[in-house]
């Protein structure tokens, strides 16, 4: 297994992208393997195809993307897909975490591609959220919003909210490039810069220091508040006190 | 105890006024009356807010480091740690996470301006719905627009001050509108930044515009708008015993004092608490200006969102025609100055002119202080509703990218929509406000004619079904009846006897053309002949039918009683 990985990874000439990787890979077994196939061929074969080769035009091969995309993409709900549309929006999974490393390791059986990351890699307290901030802002902000509160792509397609997802999620997104999402491999952004970016936006968990947050997409929600909830209290106070005590 | 402090109070009023005669003048003021209405606040919302930007500003004007010299951020704020920034960044952080109540006061200042727009544009509004702008009161509608206008640059200017990305980039787009002027535009730019973009003179003559400028034209102007209140006197609200010599309300003195004093806590309470609740302008997550990233979500402050939403809605091509031209070598950006500066400037110019516009339809020069009801004025209603319209599509279109997301919807399709809409829909709201209006016209007539229903319906022995309608009292007859039936304007033939053309006749023939727009469609209210007519029959109507509703109650408590006796019966 994998002298078959090591040998892809020589041929294609990703020996880079797989170094970090195969944990999921290495500790699955063949078990795991033909559980995963199992399940995909119940689950995910009527878009992709039985040897996960793809559909031009409705879903993509499978074949190289690796343990990382499988555990993003099935780990958010994203896939199976429950309805068409300009992209997969996130939704509760439909598998348990087991299931998932099933699927990984046989996607990953197909081909070299990026594992799923260690606990160690995507560990928050081990980056810097100063050095993180600066990062997201030169690569994520303009889709994400300052602090990954979501934002709108062209034609109905979106840059989700990153304020809930998880270290390992996130990671995963930025190895693999989900949907509309490019792909930010080790050579754009290192591993290091990758868990300071995790660390910068885990620190947005702690809340706003000013209040609550308005949902952190800037000046329009807050402009919103303001007439509504502000000129619509005070104009209720004016016709409190423009009322006659008759 | 009491005596004693009304012996010191009337001594030391006694001394002042011995040295300024200035028992007069408040005797003066005390006495001025002000009629009573909900919406005669809006205008002090806006006042109270400048009141409370005035103190919080102060606050902040005490931290705050106007330089754009470049230091590393070692202070409170840990995800900033090492990040390079402006002194003006950085004491804005300052300011936010080490100064006591710092971060309160600034998002007490911040929300203050964003009250202080609304309030003056709703009470804008108020005062072109209900006429409030027509003479003597035009020259103050002219000064309200500039505080306005004011209120929007003191707004922006301070809005910039942090020097964040999110600011900053606003300023780059403000940079791109002023180098789309043909000829002067790059010369201005460098003028206004001291230099190609950013550069480093900005922030501090932003803060001196800020802080020094704006506030002290708008002062200025506050004190020439109240003065001018106080000469016109207040409008009122049309109702009987009110007329165009009168003022009918309460003096400022103890009731408006005590009112208008109450109600300042109030604004500054509801202000105190929002801003101790909502975080506004985050600085902290925008970071420091850095030309290079634009976040999503990057929106001015809404009151600026109507220009940026024309520069999201203008099209590079219009039907396969660009709209950026080069001319001997000059680039000409229709597609930037359309937008930012000729849509702004016609929207503006026409706020600001309008009084004269109805009055060259009215043809009137007489001094209105009895307000309209808008239902009376549906072509005045309507092109308020329409340009209300114009403003909201523009105001949506600049906030896309959050509707497009928060909707579901495709950004793509949206500004398609919004770039049709901004055509066909104001004429459309202009239409639909003119027919309600005018409905609601017709229903006063209606009302004052024949009373309100009651929903009393009685049968006429010869089997005619009637609805008993009860006559409305004197004042809600008046309120339905008070307004003037403005006719067309007539105007004098363009020969005179003598076949000599006269001067002046194209100008006297638009504001016919105006005139006609306004006044040609329209219900008249109730005369006093239809009036008189409509009572008289009604008196008649009136007896005969109560007398058949007494019949008609008196029948069916006749079949009551023989309906509980047969049931009675039954029961036996």
């Amino acid at each position: 297994m994998l002298l078959v990985l090591v040998l892809l990874a020589l041929i294609t000439g990703v020996a880079a992208v797989a170094a970090p990787s195969a944990t999921a890979a290495d500790t699955a077994s063949a078990d795991d393997v033909a559980a995963g196939e199992a399940l995909f061929a119940a689950n995910c074969a009527s878009c992709h195809g039985l040897d996960a080769q793809g559909q031009d035009g409705v879903a993509p091969s499978l074949v190289g993307v690796g343990a990382a995309a499988v555990d993003f993409q099935v780990g958010t709900g994203r896939m199976p897909m429950q309805a068409s549309g300009p992209q997969a929006p996130a939704k509760p999974a439909q598998f348990d975490q087991d299931q998932i490393n099933q699927l990984a390791a046989w996607v990953a059986s197909l081909g070299a591609g990026p594992a799923i990351p260690t606990a160690e890699q995507v560990d928050p307290s081990l980056g810097d959220a100063a050095n993180g901030m600066e990062v997201f802002r030169t690569n994520c902000a303009m889709c994400h919003g300052s602090i990954g509160g979501g934002g709108a792509l062209t034609q109905g397609k979106f840059a989700p909210s990153l304020l809930e997802t998880t270290p390992t999620h996130i990671y995963e997104a930025m190895l693999t490039g989900p949907q509309s999402m490019p792909v930010f491999n080790d050579a754009n952004i290192t591993p290091e810069h990758k868990r300071d970016v995790i660390a910068y936006l885990d620190a947005q968990s702690a809340g706003s220091p000013g209040g609550l947050s308005l949902g952190a997409i800037g000046p329009v929600s807050e402009g919103l508040w303001a007439w509504l909830v502000l000129l619509g209290l005070i104009i209720g106070a004016t016709v409190w006190v423009g009322a006659r005590s008759s | 105890m009491g005596a004693k402090v009304n012996t010191a109070a009337a001594g030391t009023a006694n001394f002042v006024d011995d040295r300024t005669s200035i028992g007069g003048f408040v005797k003066f003021f005390a006495r001025k009356l002000f009629p009573d209405h909900w919406s005669f606040m809006l205008g002090e919302i806006a006042l109270y807010a400048f009141i409370v930007l005035l103190l919080s500003g102060v606050f902040l004007t005490a931290f705050f480091v106007p330089s754009m010299e470049t230091v590393e951020y070692e202070g409170a704020f840990e995800t900033m740690h090492g990040v390079e920034m402006t002194k003006a960044f950085e004491s804005t952080l300052h300011t936010s996470f080490e100064v006591p109540g710092g971060l309160l006061i600034r998002q007490i200042h911040h929300w203050s301006a964003l009250l202080f727009l609304a309030a003056i544009m709703t009470h804008m509004c108020r005062v072109f719905f209900t006429g409030a702008f027509r003479k003597p009161r035009e020259l103050n509608w002219l000064v309200g627009f500039t505080l306005m206008v004011l209120g929007l640059a003191a707004g922006f200017t301070g809005y910039s001050l942090p020097d964040d990305v999110l600011s900053g980039n606003g300023l780059r787009i403000i940079d791109g509108v002023v180098k789309s002027i043909p000829i002067i535009g790059s010369y201005t730019s460098y003028w206004l930044f001291g230099g190609e973009f950013p550069g480093t003179a900005l922030i501090p003559r932003l803060f001196t515009a800020h802080i020094l400028l704006v506030p002290g034209l708008i002062l200025a102007l506050i004190a020439v708008h109240l003065f001018l209140v106080f000469l016109h006197k207040h409008t009122q609200y049309p109702g009987g015993g009110k007329t165009d010599r009168n003022v009918v309300g309460l003096p400022l003195f103890p009731v408006y004092t005590a009112k208008a004093g109450g109600f300042f806590f109030v604004v500054f309470g509801v202000i105190a608490l929002v801003a101790a609740l909502f975080t506004i302008n985050p600085v902290w997550n925008y970071g420091p200006y850095d030309p290079s990233p634009v976040s999503a979500g990057t929106q001015p402050d809404w009151y600026i969102l109507f220009v940026d939403g024309a520069l999201r809605l203008m099209p590079g091509w219009i039907f396969g025609i660009p709209m950026e031209w080069e001319i001997f070598g000059y680039t000409l950006s229709m597609n930037i100055l359309t937008p930012a500066l000729i849509m702004p400037g016609l929207f503006f110019g026409f706020i600001a002119l309008y009084p004269w516009i109805e009055k060259w339809a009215t043809g009137d020069r007489g001094e209105k202080h009895v307000l309209d009801r808008p239902r009376n004025v549906p072509v005045r209603t309507g092109i308020g509703v329409a340009t209300i319209t114009f403003y909201v599509i523009l105001v949506l279109e600049g906030s896309n990218d959050i509707v497009a997301n928060l909707f579901h919807l495709s950004l793509n399709d949206l500004t398609i929509f919004f770039q049709w809409a901004i055509f066909i829909l104001p004429p459309i709201m202009f239409w639909v406000t003119r027919r309600i209006c005018m409905g609601l016209q017709r229903k006063d007539r209606e009302l004052v004619l024949h009373g309100h229903e009651t929903g009393t319906i009685v049968r006429h022995e010869n089997g005619e079904y009637i609805e008993v309608h009860s006559p409305l009292s004197e004042q809600e007859v008046w309120l339905r009846v008070q307004h003037e039936d403005i006719a067309p304007l007539e105007i004098a033939p363009e020969y005179n006897e003598h076949g000599v053309r006269r001067k002046g006749y194209r100008w006297d023939r638009f504001k016919q053309a105006l005139s006609r727009f306004y006044y040609e469609d329209r219900i008249s209210p109730v005369t006093k002949a239809e009036f008189d007519e409509a009572q008289h029959h009604h008196d008649h109507g009136h007896a005969e039918a109560d007398i058949q509703a007494a019949d008609a109650k008196d029948a069916d408590k006749r079949l009551t009683e023989e309906w509980d006796k047969v049931e009675d019966e039954a029961s036996k």
